[in-house]
């Protein structure tokens, strides 16, 4: 498929779901989505578009919450699409997509101990970086901390 | 009967911190345990505190090996944020730096898996060679390793028109070299018979790991950045990306010698197309927005992102490594396989831990905990080739 082919695709599959399409040049594409529709979106452009999931990034934001950006390319093309979802304080929470892709496992962990998200149906909630000891709600990378 | 296996977390010879809990039965690995975080320096908080000059210089230190692919991915975010494009002299001198890395961080790879193997000619052979490259970007650069060549809109400094034909020499040096140890790991019967049909990852589940590079590659998923996304001067050279479909150890390691053809045939085709010009925008200051930069590293896509409020500062550093991605696909690769082979799948990832610190064997039922050394662990390695030697009556 061709990055067209994908983009018609996303845009028809997912209309009225997608809150901001906004392309930074021809090869970042940055796509605002409801936290609801994350698994869904994920196991569309995963399964059925045979995307591959490169990592997430999340940061604190002065909106008042934690936005966290999931980076996806489709194999051999220069596009990496990314979902952004913005999870609200004080108790940021969403869907975790391990079942989905078994890949996001690791970060999924370590952005909960980082940030104090919480992912959902998480198979294997522990920590991955920091000690097992460290203590509750205490998150290194919040800003309000 | 179960038992646990520790193995970790830190392995002095490649600085590797890294816990795996191998869980065996008898002398089968049922089940992997990774912890990662013994080292974990707080790198993307304390880029927040540097100015965008100054991270190309912090995620240099990420890696010692590699030290030259994160530059390469944060000059790429950086740029993207910006919307820079650097000069074309000064792309096809961050090609050649990036390539001439490749290879010695591959034969460095070759180097450790024939000691861990039981083969210390190619150890040392390999690490002869290797001098020829690291003797280049010592010239080019002025350093063995973190080059610090590379900044937002350029490199810092030039190669030099006098160096050429000593670059092209040494390419001409490395290629029967690389024949070498070519013949010396493929025609080989018992490094076939100790790597072919082990630690397999399907292609199926290198998908679902996500992994990268030379780990993905030799499973049949045909990802390479250079060509997929193509930065810096990869997209005006010729060059092939090595795919096999076996997904064992000895694919990965066919799939690395095979890449440093590649390499040697970008660092030439570089060379002869370089023209004279300037190799430096002299950026002052990088917009607010969001930026993401890929590169190739020799073990896999880097991957950065960068979130600039307009300072002078990122207000967001997100890093992610190869070995991210690679090391955890091991909890599928090592099932199935005995502890000396086992071992040497976590090797062929190339987080190299052939350098295994201490060992310790728990027998849950016994509650009897013993403590081994590393170099135990290298034993068992070398008395499984010896054994396959006698096997194969060579």
């Amino acid at each position: 498929m061709t990055w067209n082919e994908i983009k018609a695709d996303i845009k028809g599959a997912f209309d009225g779901k997608i809150l901001k399409w906004h392309e930074h040049n021809d090869t970042r594409i940055y796509v605002d989505i409801e936290p609801a529709d994350l698994v869904e979106f994920s196991r569309y452009i995963f399964e059925k578009l045979g995307s591959r999931f490169i990592i997430a990034s999340a940061v604190d934001t002065p909106r008042g919450g934690i936005e966290i950006l999931y980076h996806f390319d489709f194999f051999k093309l220069p596009q990496v699409f990314s979902l952004r979802v913005f999870l609200p304080k004080p108790k940021p929470e969403v869907e975790s997509l391990a079942s989905v892709i078994k890949g996001t496992e690791w970060i999924e962990r370590e952005m909960a101990e980082l940030f104090g998200i919480t992912f959902s149906n998480h198979p294997n909630p522990v920590h991955l970086l920091l000690p097992d000891d460290w203590p509750e709600g205490n998150y290194p990378l919040r800003r309000d901390q | 009967m179960s038992e646990i296996i520790p193995i970790g977390p830190y392995h002095p010879l490649q600085e590797e911190p890294e816990f795996f809990r191998l869980h065996v039965e008898g002398e089968k690995v049922v089940k992997l345990e990774i912890e990662l975080g013994y080292n974990h320096r707080g790198i993307e908080k304390l880029a927040e505190t540097k100015s965008w000059d100054q991270v190309v210089f912090l995620v240099e230190r990420i890696c010692g090996i590699c030290s030259t692919s994160h530059p390469a991915a944060s000059t790429n975010a950086m740029e993207d944020l910006g919307g820079i494009e650097a000069p074309e002299r000064a792309q096809y001198i961050r090609t050649i730096i990036c390539e001439l890395e490749r290879i010695h961080s591959h034969l460095l790879w070759l180097g450790l898996a024939g000691h861990f193997i039981g083969y210390n000619t190619v150890w040392m052979w390999v690490w002869k060679y290797r001098e020829i490259v690291c003797d280049l970007l010592d010239k080019i650069t002025g350093n063995r390793q973190s080059y610090a060549m590379f900044k937002v809109g350029g490199v810092r400094r030039d190669i030099l028109e006098d160096d050429i034909p000593w670059i092209r020499a040494s390419m001409d040096k490395l290629k029967p070299v690389l024949d070498l140890f070519k013949g010396a790991v493929m025609d080989d019967p018992v490094i076939r018979a100790r790597t072919r049909g082990v630690g397999i990852l399907t292609n199926e589940m290198a998908k679902q790991y996500c992994v990268v590079g030379p780990t993905a590659r030799p499973s049949g998923v045909a990802i390479d950045v250079r060509k997929d996304d193509p930065y810096f001067a990869y997209g005006m050279v010729d060059f092939d990306i090595v795919v096999l479909e076996e997904g064992d150890v000895f694919a990965k390691a066919v799939c690395r010698i095979l890449e440093m053809y590649e390499s040697v045939k970008i660092i030439e085709q570089c060379i002869d197309k370089m023209k004279p010009g300037i190799i430096d925008l002299k950026i002052k200051e990088l917009p607010a927005g969001e930026g993401i930069g890929r590169a190739e590293a020799p073990r896999g896509e880097v991957y950065h992102y960068c979130l600039s409020d307009g300072s002078n500062f990122p207000a967001r550093y997100k890093v992610r490594a190869p070995s991210y991605t690679n090391i955890a696909s091991n909890e599928v690769a090592c099932v199935g396989e005995t502890v000396a082979d086992a071992a040497l799948v976590l090797a062929a990832v190339d987080p190299c831990y052939c350098c295994t610190e201490r060992l310790v064997v728990v027998d849950h039922d016994n509650r009897r905990e013993q403590v081994l050394q590393g170099n135990t662990l290298i034993q068992l390695s070398h008395e499984r080739t010896k054994q396959i030697r006698k096997e194969l009556g060579v």
